[in-house]
């Protein structure tokens, strides 16, 4: 199959970038990766500069790839990375249109890929619990209701990639947050850090320049862990609490 | 000691509470909320127009009966107003910024046409407010306004083909403003379950449309000679 690809090149963080028209012969068993593989081993054999794009498992589970395909992260098909989007998908001839993911806190650093040091700052800020490291405790010493772990299983799913960030009009960073919020504050272990959690980190993205929720829903659409929107309100509900609630830490504590 | 620096604290949260997007959107849910009340029970008593002058008029009369009443209920519109409307440009400031470069192509896969356009129905919902107040309350923008006589007005106002236009286009904008915003605003404060939500989209998308048809009925009914 033939493919025509329209790719964002860009040299540095610095220079200016535009898009570029390319031809690439591929077969319906590539993964969308290996075509570009294909590409690049052609510009590399022409003495041109190879796309540089973000890659590392290639079996949908670290986060690394992504990128914009005629408009939809990650491309056509619902609940996949581009590392396990087959050309099978895609037809002969298809004109596609790739793009790096656009929003001021994830600066494009070289053709589609882009710095996500962004969400590193928002979990250094609060998304994490703290344990006493040692000796592992026991398995199921602290008892987890069903249904909680089950919906925390959910939200541990995200992997950081930021397609939501990509797919949504105001880049909001919103569907990544909640996810974290949502996956440590049904656990006991996150109780204890839970306002300071979602305080901290929400305050984080607003420093990281992400915009504001608006509830439309594009980020689900695009995640390929199919983490929802439902979370979102989880943690608007969690900010509300915490913002009415939280106290701030006593100089001395325990004397009346 | 204890007393001012915990006075102290809540201030610095309070603070950031609304400096955060979060924070904002609550705002703009809670005051939407009061708005969408005042919508519903506006177009009720709107309604009270095709049970004839004197029904009307007598509604007219007892709203104006109390004027401290009256000028809290307008006090509070009037504040959420003014909230609603800063939050909202406060926040497309701050998205706008957080997408400095755009896609050269971008799909909406998911998203309602409502949802997309909150920014121009608002808008337009707030400039149509400021006519709507100048035609039907002080009547500057009236061709023969009768204090206190609300049927005549309304029937000489929409007698005036331009005036009921602009009423059906921005009661056409607020069926979708409110199509997106009334469960829009439970998601933004955080009162949602997976169980509720589809039946609350519904009901926001039923409750738009009934207020758009009530309101709509009344200019259509007189330039159709039905009310005269
Ligand atoms: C009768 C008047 C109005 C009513 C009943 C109303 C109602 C609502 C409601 C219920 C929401 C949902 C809030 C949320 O998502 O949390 C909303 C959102 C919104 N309103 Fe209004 N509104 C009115 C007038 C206006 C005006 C005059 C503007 C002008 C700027 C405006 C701009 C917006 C915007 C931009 C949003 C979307 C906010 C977001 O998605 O982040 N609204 N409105
Ligand atoms: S390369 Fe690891 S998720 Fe795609």
């Amino acid at each position: 199959m033939k493919l025509i690809l329209h790719i964002w090149r860009q040299k540095n963080q610095a220079s200016p970038g535009k898009m570029v028209r390319y031809e690439v012969e591929a077969n319906e068993h590539m993964s969308f990766l290996e075509m570009l593989d294909v590409l690049n081993e052609n510009l590399i054999a022409k003495g041109e500069e190879p796309v540089a794009f973000d890659h590392d498992c290639r079996e949908g589970i670290c986060g690394s790839c992504g990128f914009m395909i005629n408009g939809v992260a990650h491309g056509p098909l619902p609940n996949t990375t581009v590392c396990q989007l087959h050309m099978r998908h895609f037809k002969s001839g298809d004109e596609l249109y790739l793009e790096p993911w656009r929003a001021a806190a994830f600066p494009v650093i070289k053709d589609l890929v882009v710095d996500r040091s962004a969400f590193d700052r928002i979990i250094a800020a609060g998304g994490y619990i703290s344990v006493a490291t040692g000796s592992a405790p026991d398995g199921n010493a602290i008892p987890v209701r069903k249904q909680d772990a089950d919906l925390a299983m959910d939200a541990a799913q995200c992997i950081g990639c930021g397609a939501c960030v990509a797919a949504c009009p105001n880049a909001s960073a919103s569907l990544f947050m909640a996810a974290k919020i949502t996956h440590l504050g049904l656990l006991p272990q996150g109780q204890p850090e839970r306002k300071e959690r979602v305080l901290k980190m929400v305050a984080a993205a607003n420093r990281e320049l992400f915009g504001s929720c608006t509830n439309i829903g594009e980020c689900e659409a695009v995640c390929p862990k199919g983490i929802r929107m439902e979370f979102i309100g989880r943690m608007n509900r969690d900010y509300l609490n915490a913002s009415f609630t939280y106290q701030e830490e006593k100089e001395m504590a325990g004397v009346g | 000691m204890s007393a001012a620096a915990s006075t102290f604290a809540q201030k610095a949260q309070s603070h950031r509470f609304y400096d955060s997007t979060i924070g904002k959107k609550a705002v703009m849910a809670v005051t939407g909320a009061i708005l969408f009340g005042f919508v519903v029970v506006h177009m009720l008593g709107n309604l009270q127009v095709y049970f004839g002058p004197e029904k009307i008029n007598a509604y007219g009369e007892l709203l104006h009966s109390s004027p401290g009443l009256l000028w809290t209920a307008r006090l509070i519109l009037l504040t959420s107003v003014v909230l609603h409307i800063v939050a909202a440009l406060q926040l497309a400031a701050l998205n706008k910024k957080a997408r400095p470069v755009g896609y050269v192509r971008k799909k909406n896969i998911a998203s309602t046409y409502a949802s997309r356009t909150m920014l121009v129905s608002g808008p337009i919902i707030f400039f149509f407010l400021v006519y709507h107040l100048l035609h039907f309350t002080t009547g500057q923008a009236h061709p023969n306004f009768r204090a206190g006589d609300v049927y005549h007005n309304v029937i000489a106002g929409f007698q005036q083909p331009a005036a009921s236009i602009a009423y059906i286009v921005a009661m056409i904008l607020l069926v979708n403003h409110l199509h997106h915003g009334v469960w829009s605003m439970f998601q933004s404060l955080g009162l949602n379950h997976p169980r509720y939500m589809p039946w609350l989209r519904r009901f926001s998308a039923a409750a738009a449309i009934l207020i758009g048809v009530g309101n709509i009925s009344i200019p259509v009914s007189v330039l159709a000679g039905l009310l005269q």
